[in-house]
């Protein structure tokens, strides 16, 4: 089959933050740049983000990076390689400034500088001293304004968009080297090969393999798929954030901010549980820790409603001023979706899949690398990249820091790599092509197998029960054979729907392709892991001197990498060695 | 939460692969009284026949994907409560843009006019080593702007534009060149006026406020169309 082949210097898979920010560069670079995306690009998910994006601007009171620092690594547990945590921190200011400048509208100070709020495990004094304003925000829509003034600027340096192009699969060389993507024309079924010297996978998380979540629906982890098959591990796949406030029953996200700007968490008495939980914290400690402490309240018959299994956000005591300039989309969204007045009554809330810590290795320079060493060609950032700044629980507004940062470290790498690339790009091999082609083909000629539906809801369903908030060993190891029980149902999906035309039912196909991938990853790391950190809490993993929290540092304090050929697991030293300061040294975690 | 009930869809179809012409099917679905939006049902249906094509993304009104016409109104399948609908939903494509299947349009027109405003801020003045200063009140001038999700409810209610798409920047396209007019950091206020200065491009707004009728965000592009023309008068006189 002849195929349509295209050239670029780069291509970008996915246009979020991270890759519209990568755009940016490259285009202004005046570099021949192509941008993949599912939707139109202010439709991605980095639209959803609410609260914030941090940056030790201290535009409120003191603050530096190396504070920010410092709640970082604390809040990764220590599981984030610390040159990339300082290399973030210590970016945060340029790169906010610069999306100010971009046209980005945050929220104003009185004094006319950039309005920022307290945020879950943001302090001051290392750790040590009170809660710190670094969040910095355009109301509870800041990933709105972020995607949007990002998009605006891409206009302005006329950025090439695909509109509704799916990635299929990533092309590698016979040396290996990544020479660029297939994809389709969601619109017409067509396929072409997208070569370029330089490729960025910036297509987000996969918070769709689990039932309850926050995510969008196009959060399928194609980035994750696509890297997997092409013999790419992926970094510590285990970690997943719960965030602590999805709407009960919806899914959808009620921002920490809300916590920000004084909301607490009540459980069916009316007590501020967190008190019990995190003293010196409270509401806002670390979203692990409070996810913990919720689902605990729940556990113990302490939870809301009729069933019990909620527990409640309440703002009724702020000025409603407050909450209609600060929160007004989180009042929009509880009206919506929980039914409820956040100025009358409290919110149900309860810890909801919210965010993959893990994902595709790189440095920080986005550099793909895979056994010490760069992948050619490749550059990955934003939720599908593992850098890792993030660890094993990510602090909030750490993922629009992340976006911005390492998007555009990335754009920096690939412009440096593509002037010193020679202009003729190596043959994509045909086996490459075929290998992909024959996905799809499947698709138009596979009878009698397993409703597309179906087999999604069977991998949600175990995704949650088996790896949720708290993980059992049993029900790990269980989860394990269940998952991969239903890989073998997705091999063999059926749709019924053979349209060229906008085939949504092929796309969701391809897109479970992708989610199980992500399901084996995490399952079969957490299986492995018998240590709890971070978000990762096993029942098995006890509490000792030696092992604070159940934290296994002799024993765990390496990164997972998951391949998939043979469900094969490896592991890698996490880098306690910063770029300038000293390393933040191992603590027991508390708030 | 709904009640468990049986809601009649009356879908606009249409597939250029293999159907001659678009047809209006009739589809019954059967709620279990744990769907809230209309979202919900649609994905349902979509799990009994995957046939059914819309665009769906972020299910909270903040990404714009799913609009569509919905018994005769624009507006999102996830906000519209299923309570709020009657046992018979009509849904038809977005009006007067191309369908290019079922309910999914080709939006490149409405994108065409976005972007003819110049959606940017534009600051020639070397940019400070900080943010450029804005006084909470000179910020408080883009709430009501800023939020739009170009989901395209607006500009495809909007008659004007139905009669026009070519001409008319329409209602959302006007929404956003108010917002950079309004943004005091943006130095190119009467390069933007003078944009819009041509019979079609703005004045073909006549007030009908089809627009504020239908925004799932409950903005007002009227208002802003009307501060442009204020504007445009002021700097006539």
């Amino acid at each position: 089959m002849n195929i349509a082949k295209r050239n670029f210097d780069a291509v970008i898979v996915g246009a979020g933050g991270a890759g519209m920010r990568a755009a940016v560069q490259l285009a202004e670079a005046g570099l021949k740049t192509a941008v993949l995306s599912k939707v139109f690009p202010t439709r991605s998910h980095t639209v959803a983000a609410q609260g914030g994006v941090s940056a030790s601007l201290g535009n409120s009171e003191p603050d530096n990076w190396h504070w920010h620092m410092y709640d970082t690594v604390k809040g990764s547990d220590w599981l984030g390689d610390q040159d990339a945590i300082e290399f973030m921190c210590k970016k945060a200011v340029e790169v906010v400034v610069e999306l100010e400048h971009y046209g980005m509208p945050f929220d104003r100070l009185d004094n006319g500088k950039i309005y920022q709020r307290p945020f879950g495990g943001h302090l001051s004094h290392f750790g040590e001293g009170k809660p710190v304003r670094r969040a910095c925000a355009a109301a509870d829509r800041t990933g709105h304004a972020m995607l949007h003034a990002l998009y605006q600027r891409n206009v302005r340096a006329n950025t090439q968009f695909f509109v509704e192009w799916m990635a299929l699969d990533l092309l590698r060389g016979v040396d290996g080297r990544v020479l660029g993507v297939i994809a389709m024309e969601m619109e017409t079924g067509e396929i072409t090969v997208f070569q370029a010297k330089a490729t960025l996978f910036a297509s987000g998380g996969s918070g769709r393999i689990y039932y309850s979540s926050t995510n969008a629906f196009i959060n399928t982890g194609d980035g994750l798929g696509m890297a997997a098959r092409a013999g790419i591990p992926l970094e510590d796949m285990e970690f997943w954030q719960f965030h602590p406030t999805g709407v009960a029953g919806a899914g959808v996200l009620i921002t920490e901010g809300v916590r920000g700007e004084g909301g607490i968490l009540r459980n069916s008495s009316g007590e501020a549980f967190m008190e019990r939980y995190a003293p010196n914290a409270k509401d806002l400690a670390s979203r692990d820790v409070v996810s913990r402490a919720m689902v605990t309240e729940i556990n113990e018959g302490r939870g809301c409603g009729p069933n019990k299994d909620h527990v409640l956000l309440d703002i009724t005591h702020l000025d409603p001023k407050v909450i209609l300039s600060r929160l007004p989309g989180i009042r929009e969204i509880s009206i919506q979706f929980a039914g409820v007045d956040p100025i009358k009554a409290p919110i149900p809330v309860v810890p909801t899949c919210h965010y993959q810590m893990g994902g595709v290795p790189t440095n920080y320079h986005g550099e793909v690398v895979v056994g010490g060493q760069r992948v050619e060609g490749f550059y990955a950032a934003g939720e599908v990249a593992c850098a890792s700044v993030h660890g094993a629980n990510r602090l909030g507004t750490n993922s629009l820091l992340d976006l911005l940062v390492f998007g555009k470290s990335s754009g920096e790498s690939m412009i440096e790599f593509i002037k010193s690339e020679p202009s003729a790009l190596p043959e994509v091999p045909q086996s490459e092509i075929d290998r992909s082609l024959a996905r799809v083909n499947r698709l138009d000629t596979q009878t009698g197998g397993a409703n597309v539906d179906e087999a999604r809801l069977a991998m949600q369903r175990t995704m949650q029960a088996h790896a949720g908030v708290f993980r059992f060993k049993d029900l790990l190891s269980e989860g394990v054979t269940k998952i991969l029980d239903i890989e073998k149902q997705v091999a063999q999906t059926e749709i019924k729907d053979k349209s060229k035309v906008w085939n949504t039912a092929r796309i969701e196909a391809l897109e479970l392709e992708n989610l199980i991938e992500v399901a084996k990853a995490t399952m079969i790391s957490a299986n492995a892991r018998t240590e709890s950190r971070g978000a990762h809490v096993r029942d098995d993993a006890l509490d000792t001197p030696e092992t604070p929290n159940g934290r296994d540092d002799v024993n765990w304090l390496k990164h997972t990498l998951w391949y998939r050929d043979g469900n094969r697991l490896d592991y890698k030293p996490v880098n306690l060695k910063p770029l300038t300061v000293e390393t933040v040294a191992l603590k027991k975690r508390t708030y | 939460m709904s009640k468990q009930r049986t809601l009649h869809f009356k879908i606009y179809r249409y597939d250029p692969d293999k159907d001659a012409a678009p047809y209006m099917q009739d589809i019954s679905l059967e709620l279990d009284g744990t769907e809230r939006k209309l979202l919900d049902a649609l994905t349902k249906l979509k799990a009994k026949d995957d046939s059914v094509s819309y665009r769906r993304s972020c299910r909270e009104g903040v990404c714009g994907s799913d609009a569509m016409n919905i018994n005769g109104k624009n507006g999102l399948a996830c906000l519209t409560d299923l309570d709020a609908l009657g046992d018979t939903v009509t849904l038809r494509p977005l009006p007067g843009l191309p369908v290019i299947r079922d309910l999914i349009v080709d939006m490149t027109q409405f994108f065409k006019q976005y972007h003819s405003i110049k959606p940017y801020v534009v600051n020639n003045t070397p940019a400070p080593e900080r943010e450029r200063l804005q006084s909470p009140e000179d910020r408080e001038e883009l709430n009501g702007l800023y939020e739009c999700i170009l989901c395209a409810c607006c500009s495809t209610s909007c008659p004007s534009f139905w009669w026009n798409p070519d001409k008319f920047v329409g209602p959302a396209g006007l929404l956003a060149a108010y917002r950079f007019i309004a943004d005091t950091r943006d130095e190119t206020t009467n390069d933007r006026l003078d944009n819009l200065e041509d019979p079609y491009r703005l004045f073909r707004c006549h007030t009908i406020m089809n627009c504020v009728d239908v925004c799932p965000k409950s903005l007002n592009p009227t208002k802003a169309i009307g501060k442009i023309k204020e504007m445009m008068l002021a700097r006539s006189v």
